[in-house]
C-alpha cells in the first residue's frame, strides 16, 4: 500500500490567534477517493490549503509521495492538482486560454490535444473561446475542475466540487471522478453533501473545530455506528408508552400513531421478537412496519454534535 | 527553472495589456503629447535655452521618465494585485515556481510593456520638437532599468495595497511629485541653493538627470552616479520583494 500523501501533526494558528487545526495526522493512499467532511470553519480549506502551499503551516510535516511539501516544493507541488472552493478566476480570459494557463503554470509544454480531449469530457469545448465572466456558476466550477487536471496530476484536491452544481452535473462529475480514481489518481475531496461522501467516498474522515475526529472505510463506519429503526404505524393511537415497555428504546410519535425502536444493526441479539411479543401481550397492534438504516448524515450530527 | 510558468504568467500579462490597449498606450501617450505641445512648442519656443539646448527638447527626456515612472508601478501593481483581489492568485501560489520565477514574469512584463511605451513616447516627440540622442544604447540602458526597478517597486505596492484606492495613491502622490520637482521641466541649477540640496534627496533627479545626459550630454549630476542610485534602488526593490516571498507577507496567512 503506498501513502500519497501523510500528514503528521499539523497544526495552523491564523493571525491574531485563531487556532484553526490543531495536530492533524493523516495518511492517504495511493489511489483512493477520501472523503473530508466537517461542519462551515472545520478547517477543510485550511488544511488543504495548506498542503497545497496557499497557506503557511504553523507546525508539522506533510509528505507528497514523500515529497516534502516545503523542502522539495517543485516535486511535491509537480503533482497535485486543486479545484478551490470559491470561483477564483480572472474573468476576463478564455476558458482556452486559462486552461493553457494553468498547465504552463505546472511546468509541462503545451499539449493541445490532451486539453481538448479534457475540455470536451466537462462538455468546455463548444465555451473554449468564450470569457470566463460569460459562463455560468456551474460552468465557472468546471473551468476550475479542467484547470486542476491541465498538468495531469496524481493527486487531485476537491474543495467542494458540487457546490452550485445542478443535478446532472453532479453525476457527471462523480462519474468524471471515479474514472480519475480508476487511473490511479487519488482524490481528496471536502463536501457538506453527506450523500456525496456515501456515493463516492472509499474512507472518509471527519473533522471538526481544527481536529480530526474519526478516519474509517466508509463500510465499516456506516456498520460500526449503524443504528437502525423500526417503525410501526399503530392501529389505534395510545396516549403513552405503556410502563412495561420501558426498557426498549422506544419513541412515541404523531400523536400516538406511531412507534419507533431504535437497535444497532451490528447487534447479534436485538430485542425485535421480544418486542413483538410484548406488544401483542399488550394488545396493541399496527398495519404497517418497515426498518431503516442511518445514513452517514446522522453518523455525522451525533459525532459533531456530540463534539460541541 | 520552470520556463513554461514564466512564460504562462508573462504571456497572461502581455494579453491583459493588449486587452486594455486604450488605457495602457494611448494615453500615456496623448498625455505626454499634451505637454510636449503646451510646454514644448507653445510656451517652450519663448523659454531660454537651458545650458544650451531648446527648452522643448529639454524636456524630453523627463518627460519619458514621468510616463516610464507613472505606468510602470500602475502597471505592475495591477498586475499582481488583480489576482489577489480575485482570487485567482491561488495558482500561482500553489504551482511549482520560485517567488523568483514570478517575479521575473510579473515584473518582465511589466518593464517590456513600459520599454515599448517609453519608445512609442521618444517616436511622438519627434513630431513635436527636435531632439538628438547622443548615446543610444546608454539611454536604452537607463530606460530598461528605469522600467525593471519601478515595475518591482509597482509589484511591492500591489502586495501592499489593500485595495484600489491605494493602488493609484502611490503612482498619483508619490510619482508625480517627485517627478514634476525632480527636474523634468528645469535644471536643477536653477533652484536656490538650498533646495538644490533637498533635491538630491529625490530619487527622481538622478534618473532624469542620467537619462538626459545620455540624450544632450549635459546634467545636473555626473552620469555614474545616476546610474549608481537607479542599481541601488533596483536592489532595494528586489531585496523587499524576495523577503515578501520569504515571509509569504500578505500573500500567504
Ligand atoms: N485567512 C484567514 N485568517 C484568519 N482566519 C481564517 C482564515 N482563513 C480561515 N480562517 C478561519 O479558520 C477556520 C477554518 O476555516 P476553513 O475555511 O478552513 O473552514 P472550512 O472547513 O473549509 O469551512 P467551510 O465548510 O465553510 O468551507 C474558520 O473559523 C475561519 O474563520
Ligand atoms: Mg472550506
Amino acid at each position: 500500500m503506498t501513502i500519497a500523501l501523510s500528514i503528521n501533526g499539523l497544526s495552523k494558528k491564523y493571525k491574531p490567534d485563531f487556532q484553526a487545526l490543531s495536530k492533524v495526522s493523516l495518511e492517504i493512499k495511493q489511489g483512493e477517493i477520501f472523503a473530508l467532511l466537517g461542519p462551515n470553519g472545520a478547517g477543510k480549506t485550511t488544511l488543504i490549503s495548506i498542503v497545497c502551499g496557499i497557506v503557511n503551516p504553523s507546525e508539522g510535516e506533510i509528505r507528497v509521495n514523500n515529497c516534502d511539501i516545503q523542502k522539495d516544493y517543485r516535486k511535491a507541488r509537480q503533482q497535485i492538482g486543486l479545484v478551490p472552493q470559491e470561483l477564483s478566476l480572472s474573468m476576463f480570459e478564455s476558458v482556452w486560454a486559462t486552461v493553457n494557463f494553468s498547465r504552463g503554470m505546472y511546468g509541462k509544454p503545451r499539449d493541445d490535444k490532451y486539453l481538448e480531449d479534457l475540455l470536451r469530457k466537462l462538455s468546455l469545448w463548444e465555451k473554449k473561446d468564450s470569457r470566463i465572466m460569460a459562463l455560468s456558476g456551474g460552468m465557472k466550477r468546471r473551468v476550475l475542475i479542467a484547470k486542476a487536471l491541465s498538468h495531469q496530476p496524481d493527486i487531485l484536491f476537491l474543495d467542494e466540487p458540487t457546490a452550485g452544481v445542478d443535478v446532472e452535473l453532479r453525476q457527471e462529475m462523480w462519474a468524471m471522478i471515479r474514472e480519475l480514481r480508476d487511473t490511479g489518481v487519488t482524490v481528496i475531496l471536502t463536501t457538506h453533501y453527506i450523500d456525496e461522501a456515501e456515493e463516492m467516498a472509499d474512507r472518509i474522515g471527519i473533522i471538526n473545530k481544527g481536529k480530526i475526529v474519526l478516519v474509517n472505510e466508509k463500510q465499516a463506519l456506516m456498520k460500526k455506528l449503524g443504528s437502525k429503526q423500526l417503525s410501526l404505524e399503530l392501529s389505534t393511537a395510545i396516549p403513552s408508552i405503556p410502563s412495561s415497555l420501558a426498557n426498549y428504546k422506544l419513541e412515541l410519535l404523531d400523536d400516538g400513531h406511531k412507534l419507533t425502536y431504535t437497535f444497532n444493526s451490528q447487534d447479534e441479539h436485538n430485542q425485535i421478537p421480544a418486542l413483538l411479543k410484548s406488544l401483542e401481550e399488550q394488545g396493541i397492534e399496527f398495519k404497517d412496519l418497515h426498518t431503516s438504516q442511518s445514513s452517514l448524515e446522522d453518523i455525522f450530527v451525533s459525532l459533531v454534535g456530540g463534539a460541541k | 527553472m520552470n520556463f513554461y510558468a514564466i512564460r504562462a504568467i508573462y504571456l497572461f500579462e502581455m494579453a491583459r495589456t493588449a486587452r486594455t490597449l486604450m488605457q495602457s498606450i494611448a494615453s500615456p501617450v496623448l498625455s505626454t503629447s499634451l505637454y510636449f505641445i503646451v510646454f514644448g512648442s507653445a510656451i517652450g519656443s519663448k523659454m531660454v535655452a537651458i545650458d544650451g539646448i531648446e527648452y522643448g527638447a529639454f524636456i524630453v527626456p523627463g518627460l519619458i521618465m514621468l510616463s516610464l515612472l507613472t505606468e510602470s508601478v500602475s502597471n505592475a501593481s495591477f498586475g499582481i494585485h488583480m489576482p489577489r483581489f480575485t482570487g485567482a492568485i491561488y495558482e500561482i501560489l500553489a504551482a511549482p515556481v520560485s517567488a523568483l520565477e514570478i517575479v521575473l514574469a510579473f515584473v518582465g512584463a511589466a518593464a517590456t510593456k513600459s520599454v515599448v511605451l517609453g519608445i512609442i513616447i521618444l517616436a511622438t516627440a519627434r513630431l513635436f520638437v527636435d531632439y538628438h540622442i547622443a548615446h543610444p544604447l546608454l539611454m536604452l540602458l537607463f530606460l530598461v532599468l528605469t522600467s525593471v526597478t519601478f515595475s518591482l517597486f509597482g509589484f511591492i505596492i500591489g502586495i501592499w495595497a489593500d485595495g484600489f484606492e491605494k493602488l493609484q495613491i502611490i503612482p498619483m502622490m508619490v510619482i508625480t511629485p517627485l517627478t514634476f520637482l525632480g527636474g523634468t521641466f528645469y535644471s536643477i541649477s536653477m533652484l536656490p541653493p538650498f533646495w538644490q540640496t533637498v533635491t538630491l534627496f529625490n530619487p527622481v533627479v538622478y534618473l532624469v538627470s542620467g537619462f538626459r545626459w545620455a540624450f544632450y550630454e549635459s546634467s545636473d549630476i555626473s552620469v555614474g552616479v545616476s546610474l549608481a542610485m537607479i542599481l541601488v534602488f533596483l536592489f532595494i526593490c528586489l531585496s523587499i520583494v524576495m523577503a515578501i516571498f520569504k515571509t509569504g507577507y500578505k500573500l500567504k496567512s
